[in-house]
């Protein structure tokens, strides 16, 4: 295919930009008074300070993982910020009182932070580096009872549900990143869905990193009270920059009875350049307690950016009759590698996970599913369904998958599908003869590859992620 | 209209078409049979630029502009349909959705405005009522699960929608029943005009009772080794391709 090569492969990253605002960044490296020092910033209780000192200690003995299928140089953890946020008013009361260059940054993003030009429907918590710069419709929602708002807020305005909560889900012990988010955590988003409210809104959160040579390290929590729902999505951008910059989030998501959490992700960290050179670490850890009776929760991610990505949004199925569902498209373009899959853990009885998992590797992409599921043995009757298609655009790059399984009681219902299939010259040809150009017959097929999981999203954001596939797969037909 | 002129093609080193000729003029229905495996498919395919194939000599104007030198969307922007004798699926694209991509790329490279999705509705679902297509066919994905008959009409359905002015249709009639076969016929002969010219690739002679050819030719070994009138059809039938 004849394609002119050279122009596509240099369509910059739209969203690299940097934005120049004054801020206030920690001096590289960790130890306990860096985290002493995030801690007061934030204003913290105590007990938060010691909580997070306890991490520290067990991430200290932690060694970094190095089973997943990833290569990338030794990560220098003394050698990264841990804060920056906007010297400028960090918690703004309106938003007049905002950074206008951090406004911008967002209109720029296509997230205009007032509330009148805002997608209907839509509330959003924008984060810039470390800091929650601006929640929107927090009044409105409250009206409800619902509280949205970012975790520092939570922390002072809702300590107790902060307390009972956090690291209920995530223990800070439980693997290396999350013990490293859980001593140095700076923002992210809360969620407080009261019992049966539907939320009236999509809530969704916007990460950006701006600043150099700083981690990211959010933390979102997500509880939905007795019979109450909630759809939540994040998205996220980063500057283009020649060095890697760490981004290692800890997200947990709690169900109780008849509650449903949907939670979805368009993740479009900048992705390194074409020698692979910079490019986000994404190394995340989600997951998800369905504690209630039939209550639901269903990760959704569209996985285009990051140089490297490490991340299994899980599902722990505790209350009978419970449901966990994972939707996932994964692509990786030019130097990226993926190492994405999920863990659905069945306790309870009659309890049901659905798996779809869509791997697209094009350039010299790298492209991992691992996944495990596991039927506990009083699981009566657990049922699990898995899907995973891989697809290939061209020779040189690959995907493998890693499906585990573990059953321990007999009366589980088990199913299994896996393909791989290289994206057709048939197919191909079939769409340029009917006058479509190579790229658009790319998109096309590769979005039709997806549509099982895009169709889980949100309407607004499922023709985002559309549109965000095809753009990331510029220059991948040669 | 079109002209292929002492064509070479090989695949993997293995010579298909041996100096192929073959001159259309617009408003002409030609029809080219020939044994399995004489190189029907490949010219088809070359015609519409088909990578796999390596053009070792000769030369295809088509309208004035040597072929050779578009790639296969500018050749189908220019006005070449190739009616596949195996059209492929794909999964998850909704058969109405690349139709439209396909009539807007067109309408796109002749700096029209893209059609909006009502007047595209309208278009498709008046051109599906002649075919007899059912509507669901246009929601369903391309080509997938279609039964043989079905996709071919569907390939149909995309020319009437996409109105070139060369059709290449490769075994069109393979696997229709009789109704069937009428109503491509029909929507075949619904399109000739002066300005539109089509090559019919069949090994039937029952097609050409409905779709009557201005020119047969006779395809044997990568070569047109006799052309003539309808009635040359007829001679096949009866006699197969022993004599060549
Ligand atoms: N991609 C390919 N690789 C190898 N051989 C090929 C390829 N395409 C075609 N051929 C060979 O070229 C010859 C001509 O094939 P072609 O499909 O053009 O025949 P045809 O006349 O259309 O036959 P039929 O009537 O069976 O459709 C056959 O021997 C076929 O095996
Ligand atoms: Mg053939």
């Amino acid at each position: 295919m004849s394609v002119d090569l050279e122009k596509l492969a240099q369509e910059e990253y739209k969203y690299g930009f940097v934005t120049d605002v004054e801020q206030e960044i920690a001096p590289k490296g960790l130890n306990e008074d860096v985290i002493r020092m995030i801690s007061s910033k934030k204003n913290e209780p105590e007990w938060l300070l010691e909580w997070r000192l306890g991490a520290y200690e067990r991430w200290k003995k932690m060694k970094e993982p190095r089973w997943a299928f990833l290569r990338y140089p030794k990560i220098d953890f003394n050698d990264i910020s841990y804060y920056a946020a906007p010297k400028n008013n960090p918690r703004p009361k309106s938003l007049d009182e905002i950074d206008p260059e951090i406004k911008e940054t967002y209109d720029k993003l296509g997230i205009p932070l007032e509330e009148q030009k805002m997608l209907a429907g839509v509330a959003v918590d924008a984060v810039f580096d470390s800091v929650s710069v601006f929640t929107t419709f927090k009044e409105k929602l409250a009206e409800e009872g619902v509280i949205f708002c970012s975790i520092s807020e939570a922390v002072e305005e809702h300590p107790d549900l902060v307390r009972k909560y956090l690291g209920s889900v995530v223990p800070r012990g439980d693997n290396f990143y999350a013990a490293l988010n859980s001593a140095v955590f700076t923002d992210g988003s809360f969620v407080y869905i009261p019992k049966g409210v539907r939320c009236p809104m999509e809530l969704s959160t916007y990460f950006r990193i701006n600043a150099e040579n700083t981690g990211q390290f959010e933390r979102t929590l997500i509880i939905a009270d007795e019979g109450s729902y909630v759809s939540y999505l994040e998205g996220c951008t980063a500057p283009q920059r020649d060095e890697s910059q760490l981004h290692a989030a800890v997200v947990e998501l709690i169900a109780h009875d008849d509650a449903t959490i949907k939670y979805s992700t368009i993740q479009n960290w900048y992705p390194g350049d074409k020698q692979g050179k910079g490019g986000i670490y994404n190394f995340v850890t989600k997951r998800g307690r369905c504690i209630g009776r039939a209550s639901r929760i269903s990760w959704t991610q569209v996985e285009t950016g990051s140089a490297i990505t490490w991340k299994y949004p899980s599902c722990i199925l505790e209350g009978d009759n419970s449901v966990g569902e994972f939707y996932s498209v994964a692509l990786t373009n030019r130097l990226q590698q993926a190492d994405t899959g999920t863990k659905m853990i069945h306790v309870g009885k009659n309890t049901t996970s659905t798996i779809i998992s869509k791997g697209i590797s094009a350039g010299e992409g790298q492209n991992i599913y691992r996944g495990l599921v596991e039927i506990g043995k009083n699981a009566e009757k657990a049922r699990n369904y898995t899907q995973c298609d891989s697809m290939l655009i061209g020779d040189c790059c690959g995907a493998h998958t890693f499906p585990y399984i573990e059953v321990r009681n007999s009366t589980a219902h088990m199913e299994h599908e896996a393909s791989t299939s290289k994206i057709g010259e048939d197919q191909m040809f079939y769409c340029r003869q009917r006058g479509l150009s190579a790229e658009d017959a790319v998109s096309l097929i590769v979005n039709g590859f997806c549509k099982e999981v895009f169709k889980e999203l949100p309407f607004e954001f499922a023709v985002e992620a559309e549109k965000l596939l095809s753009v990331s797969l510029e220059g991948s037909v040669g | 209209m079109l002209e292929v002129k002492n064509l070479h093609v090989q695949v993997d080193d293995k010579e298909i078409l041996k100096g192929m000729n073959i001159t259309v003029a617009p408003g002409e229905v030609h029809s080219i049979m020939g044994p399995n495996g004489s190189g029907k498919s490949t010219l088809a395919q070359v015609l519409a630029g088909k990578e796999t194939y390596e053009v070792t000599e000769g030369e295809i104007t088509f309208q004035g502009k040597d072929l050779l030198d578009l790639e296969p969307e500018e050749r189908a922007c220019e006005g070449i349909f190739l009616a596949f004798q195996y059209p492929v699926e794909i999964p998850g694209v909704a058969n109405t959705y690349l139709l439209r991509e396909a009539l807007n790329a067109k309408r796109e490279y002749r700096e029209e405005k893209p059609l909006k999705h009502v007047e595209f509705g309208k278009l498709a679902r008046d051109k599906m009522k002649a075919l007899g297509i059912d509507e669901n066919l246009l929601k369903r994905s391309v080509n997938a699960g279609f039964s043989g008959g079905e996709k071919k009409r569907n390939e149909i359905f995309q020319m009437q929608i996409l109105e070139p002015t060369l059709a290449v249709l490769d075994e069109t009639d393979s696997g229709l029943d009789i109704d069937a076969l009428k109503i491509v016929a029909n929507g075949v002969n619904s399109m000739r005009d002066s300005g539109r010219s089509f090559i019919v690739i069949t090994h039937y002679q029952r097609l050409l009772n409905y779709i009557v050819p201005d020119f047969v030719h006779v395809m044997v070994d990568g070569k047109i080794v006799k052309s003539g009138g309808k009635e040359l059809a007829q001679e096949l039938e009866e006699k197969g391709y022993a004599d060549f």
